[in-house]
């Protein structure tokens, strides 16, 4: 009988490997989200009943933001547009410094857009403060300090936004 | 003088045996990447414009609640105002306590609000956040400036 010499096996031809794994790689870059989800960090005040929570502070040193179901705001009884927010905040901290408490009232109805608007603008006053000071005082920039030097420039100015509890409340201005 | 032409030499061809290496490399680099988007949308989410944003550390333990008007599109539910959707369904503020108490206490809440919702419903659901004593809290914006 004749026993056939077996051959090499035949090598499969990769050629066409680049491009499957082209595809896969298109297909991965298609589907990737790279981008990091973004957003204003808050501290919420932790959950306390009863009356001896609530510190009373003299209605003069707050700085009393409110925001009607109209979207309209009204600064310690005067009504502003949102634009001047942040130079008006500023310049209470800046005067007030370690006494300044921000308070933040808003409507059930208030738009969530417009209460976002608001609460940025006072965290870019915040940042603008710090931002001042860090030169002032270390001639740098307030993100490239230190934690310590950081906690410096905060204790001068504390980050103290109180969101008041009652929802529904009408327009009256504060005394 | 009898001067010897040269011949313009080719250039040799550029091996592309590596091709397929180079390929695979970003290939597993994208695989390990990516992020498949799995959760349904049912509720309507824009987010609202902002500038002073901060990154959210891939390390941290995130709790996502999805505040917006429901996709389906219908008058009635456009008058019955935002829903919330928490996981896969829609979801009431009741329920929120046990949704995020699943994660550590130091874990992050990212509420991602529709910007034409009320402030009424995001209210209640901050109340049900400190109940359930998670106060880190996050408002997913987009980078950019308001106008």
């Amino acid at each position: 009988m004749n026993i056939k010499k077996r051959g090499n096996a035949p090598s499969i031809n990769a050629s066409s490997m680049a491009d499957v794994a082209f595809l896969l790689l298109i297909f991965f870059l298609v589907v990737t989200t790279i981008d990091v989800d973004k957003g204003i960090t808050v501290k919420l005040p932790p959950w306390c009943e009863g009356p001896d929570c609530v510190t009373e502070a003299p209605n003069s040193q707050i700085l009393s933001i409110k925001v009607n179901a109209a979207n309209q705001l009204l600064v310690k009884g005067t009504e502003i547009e949102i634009g001047a927010l942040k130079e008006r905040t500023k310049q209470y901290l800046l005067e007030k410094e370690k006494k300044s408490i921000i308070s933040l009232q808003n409507d059930r109805a208030t738009n969530y857009d417009t209460y976002l608007a608001v609460y940025n603008e006072l965290k870019a006053a915040y940042n603008e403060v710090w931002e001042q000071e860090a030169f002032k005082q270390y001639g740098e920039a307030y993100e490239r300090l230190g934690t310590d030097q950081k906690r410096e420039i905060r204790k001068i100015y504390p980050q103290v936004i109180s969101e008041a509890e009652s929802s529904d409340f009408s327009f009256v201005p504060a005394s | 003088m009898k001067r010897r032409i040269r011949k313009p030499r080719k250039t040799p061809a550029v091996s592309t045996a590596s091709l397929p290496d180079i390929i695979f490399i970003l290939l597993f680099f994208f695989m390990v990447v990516a992020v498949i988007k799995n959760q349904d949308l049912l509720v309507e989410v824009q987010l609202p414009v902002a500038s002073e944003l901060e990154e959210i550390k891939r390390s941290e333990t995130v709790n996502h609640i999805y505040i917006g008007y429901p996709k389906i599109s219908s008058t009635k539910s456009k008058l019955s105002g935002p829903k919330i959707q928490l996981n896969d369904a829609f979801a009431e503020v009741d329920e929120i306590g046990q949704f995020v108490r699943a994660n550590p206490d130091n874990a992050l809440t990212m509420l991602k609000v529709d910007e034409a919702a009320t402030m009424g419903l995001i209210t209640e659901v901050k109340t049900a956040l400190r109940k359930a004593n998670r106060l880190k809290l996050n408002y997913a914006a987009l980078q950019g400036m308001k106008n």
